[in-house]
């Protein structure tokens, strides 16, 4: 059979017409696959709020509470801390909170409801280290003379001041995330909901 | 005729197995003058075979579960018959892998083995180097112990990194808020199925590639270029049973080698297995310090060395990417008239010479704290050191167009030299 009377131009279309449709099919199939690799609904569920009593906190003090599988710090801060943070401003890259790394009620210079009372997500903001506290100031603390107290992460030397505020020339780009808390009596702390709609 | 060949050919009139032996073994011509350095193409094929069947054995008592999984670890190791010696051959060989391609890489860029007609051989070579690091950070999960759980929590957040649709897609990643149980099951299955899979058939590929073009030589001359008058040519021999031969020493000093890692220093001080994981996931407390296994640390000081700007850390995640595809475009960088480093001028030899300082050094430096050398003025000077070897790493690929030009090189002889 000779290739008489063949129409190429027809045969191009064909070819070209069915990649294309098989080519969609393809895709589309491959949806509901890249679809189920999304948090389940359980996952999703376990994202509910938690109750910290906080009435056992010394000044001075930290704890940790795990809200979404994550560490949540909630500090104590001491009168002496409170008055440093103001002299950490020069020292930090946004020292007025202007990024969106906190609820609105948090905006302000202690980054927080009570400048007594600092809550935190514990996840550094550069690769998800959770960094250590160093709270007491000076230089046991192993970070050099003028440490002021604050956080650091072992993994890579992001630095951040006693309310979560990032250093300047450390990998972190932005502060410590405040997560949304209210106060639901003097002593008792709700994470993950602030009663402000969601 | 014998029963032998008599069912030999009833083989190769159903299916081409006389053709494909003669094509790829007996008559597959390689130089003849292969030294040292060729032992590490087949020794790879070895360690991919060594940690197939050992890993098969391990999915068998493993338990890809958040709540089990270290403990079935554990269980492997003291209560499988012989489950230590399965666990420590797959350890060890995940690490003799990188240390074998790192080598057969080296040699790749010693005699110019990425030249035209060899680029899809090397970027084929490249895929498999990326395969294989997917493989080894899907793998490192696994154990659940505390250097797995904050590893990957350090890569998957390497992709919140990305602009505009990082979050999103760390969480679709993780499969979860955080690294969790969902996150290890699918490791898992990328682990021991997806990437498998791939990377054998990318094997396949380098393989047959490598027997279209064939192979290059410590000389880098085309032996194809002098036949003799039956179509061989003249500095080519038989891959088997001359190299077969050759390689099977190599396999045996590789393997007692290996033995010596298994049976006596399995852990190589932290380094094939870091003490860290031997403490079972926590997701609340990050160890006071985390690196990669040794093959990563490179890259990892990349990372670490670059600075947040523009308020996201994404440009260390840019540099840290770069440095691995950078890869993919080294055939098109060498400009030299010459493939060998024998017949290339200073300049390549001295620019060789720094990449694999460069590459060393940022290694031992991703193995340490970021404090570990004191501080230079405010900045800590491992991460000074870092910057500046990072810039030799990329210098070695970005000047090669102009170095490799303008380097005085020798003439390549007419045949292979001993």
């Amino acid at each position: 059979m000779g290739d008489a009377g063949v129409n190429n131009g027809k045969r191009r279309f064909l070819l070209v017409a069915s990649s294309v449709a098989g080519g969609a099919a393809a895709v589309a199939v491959a949806v509901p696959f890249l679809w189920s690799m999304q948090p389940s609904a359980r996952a999703r569920a376990a994202g509910a709020p938690v109750e910290v009593d906080i009435s056992k906190v010394e000044p001075g003090m930290m704890i940790r509470a795990e809200w979404r599988s994550k560490p949540v710090w909630i500090v104590r801060r001491t009168p002496e801390m409170i008055e440093a943070l103001k002299r950490m401003d020069s020292k930090v890259a946004d020292p007025e909170s202007q990024r969106p790394m906190q609820p609105q009620y948090a905006q302000n210079e202690y980054r927080s409801i009570k400048p007594e009372w600092l809550v935190l997500v514990g996840i550094c903001t550069h690769l998800g280290c959770s960094p250590t506290d160093q709270l007491k100031a000076g230089p046991e603390s192993g970070l050099g003379e003028d440490w002021a107290g604050g956080f650091f992460c072992p993994c890579h030397g992001s630095k951040f001041d006693l309310a979560g505020r990032v250093f300047k020339d450390v990998p972190a780009p932005t502060n410590l995330e405040v997560p949304k808390y209210q106060f639901l009596t003097d002593t008792r702390l709700l994470i993950g909901e602030d009663g402000k709609g969601a | 005729m014998t029963r032998t060949q008599a069912l030999l050919d009833w083989i190769d009139a159903r299916f081409p197995l006389s053709s494909l032996w003669k094509e790829h073994l007996s008559e597959y011509y390689a130089p003849k003058n292969f030294n040292f350095w060729y032992y590490f193409g087949s020794l790879a094929v070895l360690v991919l075979v060594i940690q197939i069947i050992s890993g098969i054995f391990l999915t068998m008592n493993y338990k890809p579960d958040a709540a089990q999984a270290f403990g079935s670890v554990e269980y492997i190791m003291r209560d499988v018959p012989g489950g230590w010696l399965i666990r420590y051959i797959h350890s060890t060989g995940a690490s003799m892998f990188f240390v074998v391609v790192y080598l057969h890489m080296f040699r790749g860029l010693l005699y110019g083995s990425y030249r035209k007609p060899r680029e899809l051989l090397w970027l084929v070579g490249v895929l498999i180097y990326l395969c294989m690091m997917a493989e080894a950070f899907f793998g490192y999960l696994l154990p659940w112990g505390q250097m797995s759980y904050w590893g990957a929590q350090v890569i998957v957040n390497l992709f919140a990194a990305v602009p505009i649709i990082g979050e999103d897609l760390a969480v679709w990643i993780r499969g979860d808020y955080v690294i969790s149980d969902a996150t290890l099951n699918r490791f898992f299955a990328f682990h021991v199925i997806a990437i498998p899979l791939v990377l054998l058939a990318l094997v396949v590929v380098h393989i047959m590639a490598l027997h279209e073009v064939g192979s290059n030589n410590p000389d880098g001359i085309e032996i194809k270029k002098k036949k003799d008058a039956s179509g061989r040519p003249l500095d080519g021999i038989a891959f088997h049973p001359y190299y077969t031969v050759k390689d099977m020493v190599g396999v045996a000093v590789f393997l007692a080698v290996f033995s010596i890692v298994v049976f006596f220093a399995p852990e190589v001080g932290g380094y094939f297995l870091e003490y860290n994981n031997f403490i079972p996931a926590d997701p609340l407390k990050t160890p006071q310090h985390i690196a990669p296994v040794w093959y990563f640390t490179p890259y990892y000081a990349m990372l670490r060395a670059v600075p947040a700007f523009l308020g996201t850390q994404f440009w260390g995640v840019l540099v840290m990417g770069a440095a691995v595809l950078i890869f993919f475009f080294l055939p098109w960088l060498d400009r030299s008239p010459v493939r060998s480093i024998r017949y290339k001028g200073a300049y390549y030899r001295i620019a060789l010479a720094l990449f694999v300082l460069s590459f060393v050094v940022l290694g031992w430096l991703g193995t340490q704290p970021t404090d570990f050398l004191g501080k230079l003025g405010s900045t800590d000077m491992a991460v000074i050191l870092a910057r500046l070897f990072t810039v030799v790493y990329f210098a070695f690929f970005l000047l090669m167009p102009w170095y490799s030009r303008i380097d005085r090189t020798r003439p390549e002889p007419e045949r292979v030299t001993g």
